[in-house]
C-alpha cells in the first residue's frame, strides 16, 4: 500500500452538534501536497459534507487560513511533507466564532477593516481632469510592504490581545491604516486617528509580536502598530507644546 | 437558516500553548521587577531624607544576601528586557536615509551604543 | 432564500477557467454569472476563445509570470533546445527581443508546446509533460529584485530554486476571452442587465488577450457599468416581486434537496467534465474530438439533472454551492464546445487541426451561443465592428521587428 497520512479535523455542525469534535481521515501522502489538497481529497472522495473556505491555492486570496497543529497557517501553503509521520490536526482559526467545521464568522473583522477607512483620502480633492495623483517609486517603497496584506486573519488568530478583548481593532486593520497614513498622496491621518489611536486601537497592543511571526506575506503588522504609536505620541506632544499650531 | 456559531472560550493557560507566548509573558514579568526596583529606589530616597539612621538601615537591608539576590534578579530581568526590546527597535523605528532603508543592525547598534554611553556617564558621575 | 429587488443588475463574476482541470484560476471562477445571463436569454459571445498561458507549474497550475521571460528567461525542451525558433518566432537572440521567441504571444507559445509534445521533445513528469523555463542567467540578485514571487512559488510548490535550476512549466488555462454579450456601455440585450470584467465580452480581447489588458479592462468597464446601471436605475421604476420566477427558483432548490441518493456526485461529474475539456477542447481541436466533447457534455448535463446532494444541511453547505457551480460550468462548457465545433477555422487561441488557416471571408465574426434548455445551444454570428485597426496578418519573430 502506498503511504498515507492522517488528518484530525475539527467538525462542528450547528444543526446537529452541541459542540465541536474531531474526526479522523486517512488520505494519500504526497510530497508536493499541501493540507488544502488533503482537504479537497476528503471533500471529493471521502466526505462531501466537510466545509472550509479556499480559492486560489497559491497564497494570494487569503481565504484558507486554519489552525494546523496549533499554528495559524494558510492551508494552501502548509506542506504535508512538513508533517510526515505525524497526525495533522486541522482546526478553524482561533478567536473567531465557528460557523461550521473549519469556517469562521468574520463579520467582526470586516467591520474593523471598514472602520479604519482603508482608502486614499486625498490631501486636496481634485477633479478627474486635473490628472493623476503622482507618486515616485521611492515614495511607494515607504509603505509597499503594508500593501501586501491578503486579509487572511492569521494575525488575529495569533494575537492574544484579540483573545482577551474582541473589540481590539487588531493587526491587519491597523497595518492597513498605517499603509494609507504613510502614502504620500494621503491626508487622512486625522480622520483615521479616531479609531486607530483609541483605546481599542494601537494602545490595546502590548507588542507580543506574534502577528508578525505568523504573517505569510511579511507584512509585519506589529511594526506598523509600534510606528503608529510613536507617531501618535509625537503628535500628541506637539499638540501639547504648541497649542493650536498643529492641524 | 439555522445558524448557531460556536464561540470558543480563551483558556486561562493560553500562554503555555506556544513558546512565543511564554517568552512574551517573561518579558511582561520583567517589567514587574524593573518597576519594583524603581519603587525600591524611591523608598531609598525617602529614607535618605529621614536622616542617617534610616538611610543606614536601608543600606544594610540592601546589602543583605536577600537584598543582593533581589538586585541580581532585577539586573538579569532588566538586561533581558533591554535586549529583547532593542532587538525589536528596527521594527518600531525604521529609518530611511536618502530613500534607502537603514539596516536593522545599525539601528540596534545605535541603541547599544547609547546604552553604553549613558552607563559610562552614570558610572563616572557615581565615582565623583 | 432571499429575494433582492433591483432596478438594475451588474454581473461581475469573473471567468470560467475551472471547467478545465489545469488552470491558474481560483476555485471561484466557475462561470456562474455567465450561466445566469445565458439562462436568462443573453447569448454568450466568442466562447471558443480560451487562453492558455504558456508557463504554469505542473500539478497546481500556479502561474509563472510573463515577467520572467520579459527579464530574459528562456524556454527549452528536453534537449535544452530553444524550440520556439522552429515555429516562426526566431531568431534566438541571447537577450529578449519584442514579439520574438519567448516574448511571442501566449497562444503561439502554448501551441508550440503542443507541437513539441507531439514530437516527443517534452519532458515527462507525474503531472504531465513539461518544458523548462530557464532564468538562471539573470543571476540571484536580479531574480530576488525583480522576480521574488517566482522564486518563492517555484521553491515551495515544485521544489526548484530558479537561481540554480530550471523551472518545469506547461501551458495552463488562464483566461476566458468570451463571455456575456454586451455592448460598449456594458449593456446586455436584456434590459436592466449589465456585465463587466472577465465574465463579459465587450470584445476588447478578441481571440487572444494580450497580457495585462484584463486589469485595464476591469477598471474602465467596471466604471462604465456602474454609471450605465445607475443611469438605468434612475430612469426606470423599481420592479415588482419576482412572483412566479421566485417560486420556480425555490422549487428547483427543493427538488435538488429532495433527490434520492446514489450514483453521481459533484466530484465525479466535475472530473468527467474536466477530462473531456482538457483532452478534446484544449489547445488544438478537431471535428471528431469536439463532437465527442459535445456528446459527453450533453450526457453529463442529463446526469446532472438527476445528481443528488450529499449534504442536505442549511448552514454553509459547500456541497450545495459546488453543485450549483457545477451546473453553471456544464452549461458554459457546452456553449464553449458548440462554438468551437462550429468555427471551422483557426484564429488566436482557437486552433482546428483540419482548418489551420484563418478564414476572414467566413469567420471574421463573433459567435453567439444561445441557451436552449436541456438541448445544446444554437450558434449564430454577428459582424465584427472594425474601427481604427484593420485586420492584418499576425507576424512575429525576426519578421516583426
Ligand atoms: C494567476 C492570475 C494572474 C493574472 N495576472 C494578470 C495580470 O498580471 N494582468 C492582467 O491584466 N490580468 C491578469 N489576470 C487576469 C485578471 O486577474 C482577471 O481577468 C481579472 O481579475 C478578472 O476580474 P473580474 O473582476 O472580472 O473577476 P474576478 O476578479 O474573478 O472576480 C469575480 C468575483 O465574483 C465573485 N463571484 C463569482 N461567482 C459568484 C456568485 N455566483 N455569487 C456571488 N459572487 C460570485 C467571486 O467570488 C469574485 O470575487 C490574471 C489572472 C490570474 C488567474
Ligand atoms: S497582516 Fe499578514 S497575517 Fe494579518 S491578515 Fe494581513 S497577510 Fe494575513
Ligand atoms: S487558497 Fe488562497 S490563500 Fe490559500
Amino acid at each position: 500500500m502506498s503511504e498515507t497520512i492522517t488528518l484530525e479535523v475539527l467538525r462542528y455542525h450547528p444543526e446537529t452538534d452541541s459542540e465541536p469534535h474531531f474526526q479522523r481521515y486517512v488520505v494519500p501522502y504526497r510530497d508536493d501536497w499541501v493540507v488544502l489538497d488533503a482537504l479537497n481529497h476528503i471533500k471529493d472522495n471521502l466526505d462531501a459534507t466537510l466545509s472550509y473556505r479556499w480559492s486560489c491555492h497559491m497564497a494570494v486570496c487569503g481565504s484558507c487560513g486554519m489552525t494546523i497543529n496549533g499554528e495559524p497557517k494558510l492551508s494552501c501553503h502548509s506542506f504535508l511533507r512538513d508533517y510526515r509521520g505525524k497526525v495533522v490536526r486541522v482546526e478553524p482559526l482561533d478567536h473567531f466564532p465557528i460557523e461550521r467545521d473549519l469556517v469562521i464568522v468574520m463579520d467582526s473583522f470586516m467591520e474593523k477593516l471598514g472602520s479604519v477607512k482603508p482608502w486614499l483620502i486625498p490631501k486636496v480633492e481634485k477633479p478627474l481632469s486635473a490628472g493623476e495623483y503622482l507618486q515616485s517609486p521611492g515614495q511607494m517603497q515607504v509603505f509597499h510592504q503594508y500593501t501586501q496584506c491578503i486579509n487572511c486573519l492569521l494575525c488575529y488568530a495569533a494575537c492574544p490581545q484579540i483573545g482577551l478583548n474582541e473589540d481590539f481593532v487588531g493587526p491587519a486593520a491597523l497595518a492597513l491604516a498605517h499603509r494609507y497614513n504613510l502614502d504620500s498622496r494621503d491626508g487622512g491621518r486625522d480622520a483615521r486617528a479616531e479609531v486607530v489611536a483609541s483605546n481599542e486601537g494601537i494602545w490595546e497592543c502590548t507588542f507580543v509580536g506574534a502577528c508578525s511571526e505568523v504573517c505569510p506575506k511579511h507584512v509585519d503588522p506589529a511594526a506598523a502598530i509600534q510606528q503608529t504609536k510613536i507617531s501618535a505620541s509625537v503628535g500628541w506632544l506637539k499638540d501639547l507644546l504648541t497649542p493650536g499650531a498643529h492641524r | 437558516m439555522s445558524r448557531r456559531p460556536y464561540i470558543r472560550k480563551v483558556e486561562r493557560n493560553w500562554w503555555i500553548r506556544q513558546p512565543r507566548y511564554i517568552s512574551y509573558m517573561i518579558r511582561e514579568l520583567t517589567s514587574l521587577f524593573v518597576g519594583l526596583y524603581c519603587a525600591l529606589l524611591a523608598v531609598g530616597l525617602v529614607r535618605l531624607a529621614q536622616g542617617p539612621a534610616a538611610w543606614d538601615g536601608f543600606v544594610a537591608a540592601f546589602s543583605s544576601p536577600l537584598g543582593v539576590t533581589f538586585q541580581l534578579a532585577c539586573l538579569a530581568f532588566a538586561i533581558y528586557h533591554s535586549v529583547t526590546w532593542f532587538a525589536l527597535t528596527p521594527k518600531a523605528m525604521p529609518l530611511r536615509m536618502k530613500g534607502e532603508p537603514v539596516p536593522g543592525i545599525v539601528i540596534v547598534g545605535a541603541h547599544y551604543a547609547a546604552w553604553a554611553v549613558v552607563s559610562i556617564v552614570v558610572l563616572i558621575g557615581a565615582g565623583m | 432564500m432571499v429575494e433582492f429587488r433591483a432596478r438594475a443588475v451588474v454581473i461581475a463574476t469573473g471567468g470560467a477557467g475551472r471547467i478545465f482541470p489545469f488552470t491558474t484560476n481560483g476555485a471561484i471562477k466557475t462561470g456562474d454569472g455567465m450561466a445566469m445571463a445565458y439562462r436568462a436569454g443573453v447569448p454568450l459571445k466568442d466562447m471558443e476563445f480560451m487562453q492558455y498561458h504558456p508557463t504554469g507549474l505542473p500539478g497546481t497550475g500556479i502561474l509563472i509570470t510573463e515577467g520572467s521571460r520579459g527579464e530574459g528567461g528562456i524556454l527549452v525542451n528536453k534537449d535544452g533546445y530553444r524550440y520556439l525558433q522552429d515555429y516562426n518566432l526566431g531568431p534566438p537572440d541571447p537577450w529578449p527581443r519584442k514579439k520574438a521567441m519567448e516574448l511571442g504571444p501566449r497562444d503561439r507559445l502554448s501551441q508550440a508546446f503542443w507541437h513539441e509534445q507531439q514530437k516527443g521533445r517534452t519532458i515527462k513528469t507525474p503531472h504531465g509533460d513539461v518544458v523548462h523555463l530557464d532564468i538562471r542567467q539573470l543571476g540571484e540578485k536580479l531574480i530576488n529584485e525583480r522576480l521574488p514571487m517566482v522564486r518563492e512559488l517555484a521553491l515551495a510548490y515544485v521544489g526548484v530554486d530558479p537561481v540554480h535550476a530550471m523551472i518545469p512549466v506547461r501551458p495552463v488555462v488562464h483566461y476566458t476571452m468570451g463571455g456575456i454579450h454586451t455592448d460598449i456601455d456594458t449593456a446586455t440585450p436584456l434590459p436592466a442587465l449589465f456585465a463587466a470584467g472577465e465574465c463579459a465580452c465587450v470584445s476588447i480581447n478578441g481571440a487572444n488577450r494580450l497580457g495585462s489588458n484584463s486589469l485595464a479592462e476591469i477598471v474602465v468597464f467596471g466604471a462604465r457599468a456602474g454609471r450605465a446601471a445607475a443611469n438605468f436605475a434612475k430612469t426606470n421604476p423599481k420592479p415588482g416581486l419576482a412572483g412566479k420566477a421566485g417560486e420556480a427558483a425555490q422549487a428547483r432548490l427543493r427538488e435538488l434537496f429532495g433527490r434520492e441518493g446514489g450514483g453521481d456526485s459533484v466530484s465525479s461529474l466535475r472530473k468527467a467534465m474536466n477530462d473531456t475539456m482538457e483532452s478534446d477542447a484544449g489547445i488544438y481541436r478537431s471535428e471528431d474530438r469536439l463532437r465527442q466533447t459535445c456528446d459527453t457534455l450533453a450526457d453529463l448535463r442529463a446526469r446532472y439533472r438527476r445528481m443528488p446532494l450529499q449534504d442536505r444541511s442549511n448552514v454553509f453547505n459547500t456541497d450545495l454551492v459546488q453543485a450549483l457551480e457545477l451546473g453553471c460550468m456544464l452549461d458554459v462548457a457546452s456553449a464553449l464546445a458548440q462554438s468551437a465545433l462550429q468555427r471551422k477555422e483557426s484564429r488566436g487561441s482557437h486552433q482546428r487541426l483540419e482548418y489551420t488557416a484563418r478564414d476572414d471571408a467566413n469567420y471574421l465574426k463573433h459567435s453567439l451561443a444561445s441557451y436552449q434548455g436541456d438541448a445544446p445551444p444554437t450558434i449564430s454570428y454577428r459582424d465584427v465592428v472594425i474601427t481604427k485597426s484593420q485586420p492584418a496578418e499576425r507576424v512575429y519573430g525576426g519578421a516583426a521587428t
